[in-house]
Parts: structure tokens; C-alpha cells; sequence
């Protein structure tokens, strides 16, 4: 049952949030359909969900990708605002070109700038004996303060004036909504869904995949087995890196128009919850990332219509998230124990169902 | 307050012409609440940029025939285009004040466009009549005259004649104000210098923190700033036992000793003129700006240690910029690397949008772009 601690943290979370509500003498329950009008009630709520839950998809399987290796990488932020600086300054050197092609090659770019500085990570994690989480988490303030030096310094567009930005994209280089009548949200989501669907694919169906949870599980057991442990890991940091890269790129292109300090707002940190909750899933990972688009686009309605703070969503997010670990935790301490009654009364079989 | 001139009045009786003068129709059914929606980037409680603005809102929230929605912690990016459309679609917000700065290209530009019924003041941006819609206005205020009187007590306070200057970004707006405040300190005592650090970014309070204590390690005995929640900076210089001067929105409780005086917005008053034109159903207001004498921007109650003769200075200072006959940026003026930047006799009107786009530092002011 995969999905059980998920539904019963949900449920759980919930439970504790009206009673953290109600504790504070606020309208818990009004609150509560409040969380889910403001999430998934209108075809708006759901626009405004999914907006939101697509960049965290991409920079979600820049951990859950790492992940599936036995890597801890929390570094993505680094790899969506330097993927994002390439993205938008590009175009000044490829003037020629038709529009498309251009979006291509910003995709592109991007995704290699990304896949190159969390690549940075896998290589000198496997080479250099360097922890990947303390690794990834100074790379990305490094790539933050390249990001700031280039956008404030050589790269500053000299009419932006009170917030620097590189020269701002021409509008046949802006991508658009999926459907400006009846779902507007940018085809950066399309783009996350089939970036996840594709690490599904490489994970769960594929000799790489299988290969990558033998590293995950046991890096003794793969190098006697012969497999190319550092090319493994450095290939899923890379991959990793290219979808955080790519979510800059569309931050750019279908959001900001040019790089600046507003792509540095947590996307790359909100993908480690989402990754975690996912248990590194790459399906999964569309179903969490939905799921925080929603809660985050519900505080919207919870401060205009209660009047609540914005950290009230924060506290609901920090509550999923707890209880889902310890839903996690219990349910495979149930499934232990379960197992073992088993095997008290069936000694014959106890060892086949140890492996179930 | 001294707003009833002869210039005033007479705009007063003007506006009452032309709105007795419009259509019937034109004005809102009356008992029809006007819903107006205020989004800000950081917390109302910062005790700086949001406060301030969060301020207004409340008052804006006691006038007739008004309800007020409000948002904190929106960033600069989709989301604050998912929280404007939220606002007029789920709760029929018809004006809209977005206050950050940074909501304004692309995001404001491009909901508004969508929404052409709904009107979008926004605070800091440059409207543009050739490019921009006409539902969307942009104010501020000539916050500089305040840094000027700032500059003017902090010069009389000091004793060191080095005043610490703690900065979020080297960009346009901020440049004026550490000029303002500097000239201001140097029209007391040209010997007075201000060392300006730059922290890199609008809100980072540990290296605010890190910054004053190293003004103040290097000498400084006033310091001011410009970040989005000065606190931290008046707390430390409090405890620390020097002075400051506020920024935004009155720090004075969090100082009483050292607290000189402070630049604070007053965004009533363009609220208000957006509401009231909203209300009328006039036309918008595209370009608003205004200063102390059009009561967009005001000044801290002098701290309590503050000298006799600074308020006398300052005070004379703030009437004549009200009465219009002061001039803050005039020649002979330098930069602090020996460049001329206005010759003797050349002066720019606080209107002159050339002040918008400042790129240099004043003499006196020690640092680098």
C-alpha cells in the first residue's frame, strides 16, 4: 500500500491544522474549505494551482533524480537561476535565428548550464571525496552570487533601473498559455509532467534505472557487480541539474521576460520538500507538487477572505510534510510487525515473506 | 497640517467643477462597496517598506463605501499575477495597489491588459503613456527630501562627523536618497562623510546587522539605511549606543535614545486620490509623485535628545521645500570620484526625471558603485 501514509497523513495534517486553528480562536473549519475552494474548487483555483506546481516539479527531480543514486543533492536552486541567466542571455548572440529555434536552443543551454553545475556536484562528490548535500548546498550560494554579480554587473540591461535585469526578451521569444480561453497556465507544466514521466520511465523501466537502485541500495555490491558507479552517479546529477536548468528557462521566458533577482524565490528549495514527500518518485512527484501549488495558491483566499496571516500555509505545508514522515515511519513499523506475527505462525514460509 | 494655500483651494474648487460638470452616470451606484485589493512582497509587520503601506491600507479600510482585501508575502513572480486575478475574480476587486516595485514589468503590465475595467495603481514604477495601458497608474513619492532633513539632524547629532549609510542595491532610487541624506549632513558641515556599504539585496537582516556593527567599529556614530525593514540596523545602533535615523516607516519605539528622526512615506494620500477618483468613476490618475508638500512623504517626531539647533535648521529646511523654494540636487555638485555632474547654476527640478535614473555617488560619500 504505497499510497496509504500518504492519505492518512493528509487526513492526520488536516486534523491538526483545525485544531491548530481553532487553539488560536480562528474560523478552523470556514478555513479549512477555504484551503480547498482556494486550491482545486474552479477552473481559476486550479489554473492558479498548477502555475504554481510547475516549476516545483522540475526542481523536484533535481533531488529525486540524485536520490534514486543514494545522493542528497539540495543544491537545484543554484541550477534554475544559472540555467535562467543563460536562457535570457542567449538570445543576444543568436540574433538571426527564427523564434522557435531560439526557444530551443534556450531550453538547451539552460539544461546544460543546469546539468553542469549539479554534474559539479556528482564529480566532486565521486573524484573528491566531497559531501554532496554540504557540496550542492555552497555551490548553489556561489551560483546565486555569480547570478547577482552578473544580472547587477556585466549583464545589466542599463535601462532597468530601480530592479536590474538583463535586457528583457523580445515578445516573439515570450512562450504563452496553454489556452488563453480555458487553462491559462504556461507550457512550463507540460514540460514538468513530461520531464517526469520520462525519469519515471528511466528509474522503473530501464536497465539504467535498475543499475541506478543497485547504486542506491548498495555502491559495494554494484562495483563488484561492474557497473560504472561514477558515470551512473554523474549522469543522474546531470539530469537532475538539466530539469532545474530547464525551470529557469521557462521562469524566463514565460514569466519574467528577463533574468533578475525574482527568480531566486525557493523554487529550488520548495523541490526538496516536494521530492521528499514524493519519496522520489517521479509520478509522485506531479501528484506533491499539485498538491503544495494548491496549499500555497489557497493562502492567497485564506488572507483576503479571514484575514489570517500568510504563514498559516506555511504551518499546514510544515504539518503535511512532518506527518508524512511519521505516517511513513509507522506504517512500515506496522508492516514490520505484521510480518513478524506472520512468521511466528507460518515458520515454514517466514522466508518468502520476509521479501514481501 | 498646512494644506490650505491658495494653490490647493483652488485645485480643490476645480476638481469639484469638473466632477459636477461630468454625467450623472459616470458616478458608482452608491451603496455598492468599492473593493479594493493591496498586495505587498514582504510581511505588513516589518516595521519598513510593507508597513508602510500596510499603514495607509488601514486607513484606507475606514473610508465610506470601501472593503479592503489585502496579501503579504506575494513575490515577484506569477504569483503575483495568480494573486491580482484572484482578487478580481473571486472577490471583484476593481482597484488594485500593487507596491512592490518589481510587480510592475511584466506582471501588472500583463494583467492589466487583461482586465481593462480594472484599474492598477502601482507604487515606484515609470508609466509610459506610448507603451503602457491607460488602466494602469504608477506613484510615488520624493522620499529624498526627507533624506535630506535625515541628513540635516544627523549632521548636528554627529560627533564624529562619519555617519554609516547601509544600503540594499547600487540602483537608481537608492543612489538619490544616500546623496540626499549626504548633502544634507554636508550643507551642516562640509567635513562630515558618509560610508556607505551595500548589503546586496532588500531584506537580509544578519548582514544588516553584520554591516552596522562594522560602521560602527569603523567610527560612525549615526547610521541610517536604505532596506526594506530598517529594525534590525535601529535595534543594533540602539544597543550599541549611537544614533539613527529611520527610513519607510517610524522605528522610534524601537530606539527612544537614539532615535534622530526618520523619511517616511505617506501613501494616504495617493490611496486616497486613487480610491476617490475610483469612487467618482474619473479617470485614472496615470503619474502621480509628490513630496512633502503634496503629503506623499513625512517626517519622524524629532527624537527627544535631539539638539535645538538641528530642529531649528531642519524645520526651516522641510517649510521651504513645502513652500516649494528648495532646490535639493543644484551645482556646483561632484561625484565622489571628481567628476562634474552639475556645473554652478545648473539645477534639476525634484520633478525632472533625471533624478530617476541617478547612477553616481555625491562627494562626501565613501564607497563604490
Amino acid at each position: 500500500m504505497p499510497g496509504l501514509p500518504t492519505v492518512l497523513s493528509i487526513i492526520s495534517s488536516f486534523a491538526l491544522f483545525v485544531l491548530f486553528l481553532a487553539f488560536q480562536g480562528k474560523p478552523a473549519f470556514e478555513a479549512v474549505s477555504l484551503v480547498f475552494e482556494g486550491a482545486f474548487g474552479s477552473s481559476f483555483a486550479w489554473e492558479s494551482t498548477l502555475q504554481r506546481a510547475a516549476p516545483l516539479m522540475l526542481t523536484a527531480l533535481c533531488v529525486a533524480l540524485p536520490a534514486r543514486a543514494g545522493l542528497i543533492i539540495i543544491g537545484g536552486e543554484g541550477a534554475l537561476v544559472l540555467g535562467g541567466l543563460a536562457a535570457a542571455t542567449l538570445p543576444l548572440w543568436l540574433s538571426g535565428l527564427p523564434p522557435l529555434a531560439t526557444l530551443i536552443a534556450m531550453g538547451l543551454v539552460a539544461m546544460l548550464v543546469g546539468g553542469f553545475w549539479i554534474g559539479l556536484n556528482g564529480w566532486l562528490r565521486q573524484k573528491r571525496g566531497l559531501n554532496e548535500t554540504i557540496g550542492s548546498l555552497l555551490l548553489s550560494y556561489i551560483a546565486i552570487a555569480l547570478f547577482n554579480h552578473l544580472v547587477e554587473g556585466p549583464l545589466r540591461d542599463p535601462s532597468s533601473l530601480n530592479k536590474p535585469s538583463t535586457v528583457g526578451l523580445d515578445y516573439s521569444l515570450m512562450i504563452g498559455v496553454i489556452s488563453e480561453d480555458s487553462f491559462r497556465v504556461h507550457w512550463g507544466l507540460v514540460a514538468g509532467i513530461i520531464a517526469c514521466v520520462m525519469a519515471w520511465v528511466l528509474v522503473r523501466h530501464s536497465v539504467k534505472g535498475f543499475a541506478l537502485d543497485v547504486v542506491g541500495g548498495n555502491v559495494r555490491t554494484a562495483r563488484m557487480l561492474g557497473l560504472p558507479v561514477d558515470r551512473l552517479v554523474i549522469l543522474t546529477c546531470v539530469l537532475g541539474g538539466a530539469a532545474a536548468g530547464l525551470a529557469g528557462m521557462y521562469e524566463v521566458s514565460a514569466v519574467q521576460g528577463s533574468a533578475n533577482a525574482s527568480l531566486i524565490v525557493g523554487y529550488g528549495i520548495s523541490g526538496i520538500l516536494v521530492s521528499f514527500a514524493a519519496r522520489h518518485n517521479p509520478l509522485a512527484i506531479i501528484v506533491c507538487a499539485t498538491l503544495v501549488g494548491g496549499i500555497e495558491a489557497s493562502g492567497s483566499l485564506l488572507q483576503r477572505r479571514l484575514d489570517l496571516p500568510d504563514a498559516t500555509t506555511l504551518i499546514l505545508q510544515g504539518l503535511l510534510f512532518t506527518n508524512l514522515l511519521a505516517w511513513e515511519a509507522l506504517v512500515g513499523r506496522i508492516t514490520g510487525w505484521r510480518i513478524a506475527l506472520e512468521e511466528h505462525a507460518n515458520k515454514v514460509r517466514s522466508a518468502e515473506v520476509q521479501h514481501g | 497640517m498646512s494644506d490650505c494655500n491658495r494653490r490647493n483651494f483652488l485645485k480643490l474648487a476645480g476638481l469639484i467643477g469638473v466632477t459636477a460638470a461630468m454625467p450623472f452616470s459616470t458616478s458608482r451606484a452608491a451603496d455598492k462597496p468599492l473593493v479594493v485589493g493591496f498586495v505587498y512582497v514582504g510581511a505588513r509587520d516589518d516595521f519598513g517598506y510593507n508597513q508602510a503601506h500596510a499603514e495607509a491600507a488601514r486607513i484606507i479600510r475606514s473610508m465610506p463605501n470601501v472593503k479592503v482585501i489585502e496579501e503579504e508575502n506575494v513575490p515577484e513572480t506569477s504569483a503575483v499575477q495568480q494573486a491580482m486575478e484572484a482578487m478580481i475574480r473571486q472577490d471583484g476587486a476593481e482597484l488594485i495597489f500593487a507596491t512592490s516595485f518589481g510587480y510592475f514589468d511584466p506582471h501588472v503590465l500583463r494583467v492589466a491588459q487583461r482586465y481593462p475595467d480594472v484599474r492598477f495603481a502601482h507604487c515606484g514604477g515609470l508609466w509610459d503613456e506610448s507603451k503602457h495601458p491607460k488602466n494602469v497608474g504608477s506613484f510615488f513619492g520624493y522620499i529624498d527630501e526627507g533624506q535630506y532633513l535625515n541628513g540635516v539632524v544627523a549632521g548636528h547629532m554627529s560627533k564624529t562627523k562619519r555617519i554609516g549609510f547601509i544600503a540594499a542595491k547600487p540602483v537608481a532610487q537608492v543612489l538619490r536618497n544616500i546623496n540626499a541624506f549626504t548633502l544634507g549632513a554636508r550643507s551642516v558641515d562640509p567635513e562630515i562623510t558618509t560610508t556607505v556599504i551595500f548589503t546586496g539585496d532588500w531584506s537580509l537582516p544578519v548582514r544588516e546587522a553584520e554591516a552596522a556593527n562594522g560602521l560602527i567599529d569603523q567610527g560612525c556614530d549615526v547610521l541610517t539605511c536604505h532596506v526594506d525593514g530598517p529594525k534590525v540596523i535601529v535595534e543594533t545602533a540602539e544597543r550599541r549606543g549611537v544614533m539613527s535615523c529611520g527610513y519607510h516607516a517610524s522605528q522610534a519605539a524601537l530606539a527612544p535614545n537614539g532615535y534622530l528622526t526618520g523619511a517616511e512615506w505617506n501613501w494616504e494620500t495617493p490611496y486616497r486620490a486613487h480610491v476617490e477618483a475610483a469612487q467618482k468613476g474619473q479617470t485614472m490618475n496615470n503619474f502621480l509623485r509628490g513630496g512633502l508638500a503634496e503629503g506623499f512623504v513625512k517626517t519622524s517626531v524629532y527624537g527627544a535628545n535631539v539638539s535645538a539647533a538641528a530642529r531649528e535648521q531642519a524645520d526651516r529646511i522641510k517649510a521651504s521645500m513645502i513652500a516649494g523654494e528648495f532646490t535639493l540636487f543644484k551645482g556646483p555638485l561632484n561625484d565622489n570620484k571628481g567628476n562634474v555632474v552639475l556645473a554652478a547654476g545648473e539645477s534639476l527640478g525634484q520633478t525632472d526625471v533625471v533624478l530617476e535614473q541617478m547612477n553616481y555617488l555625491v562627494e562626501g560619500v565613501r564607497g563604490d558603485i
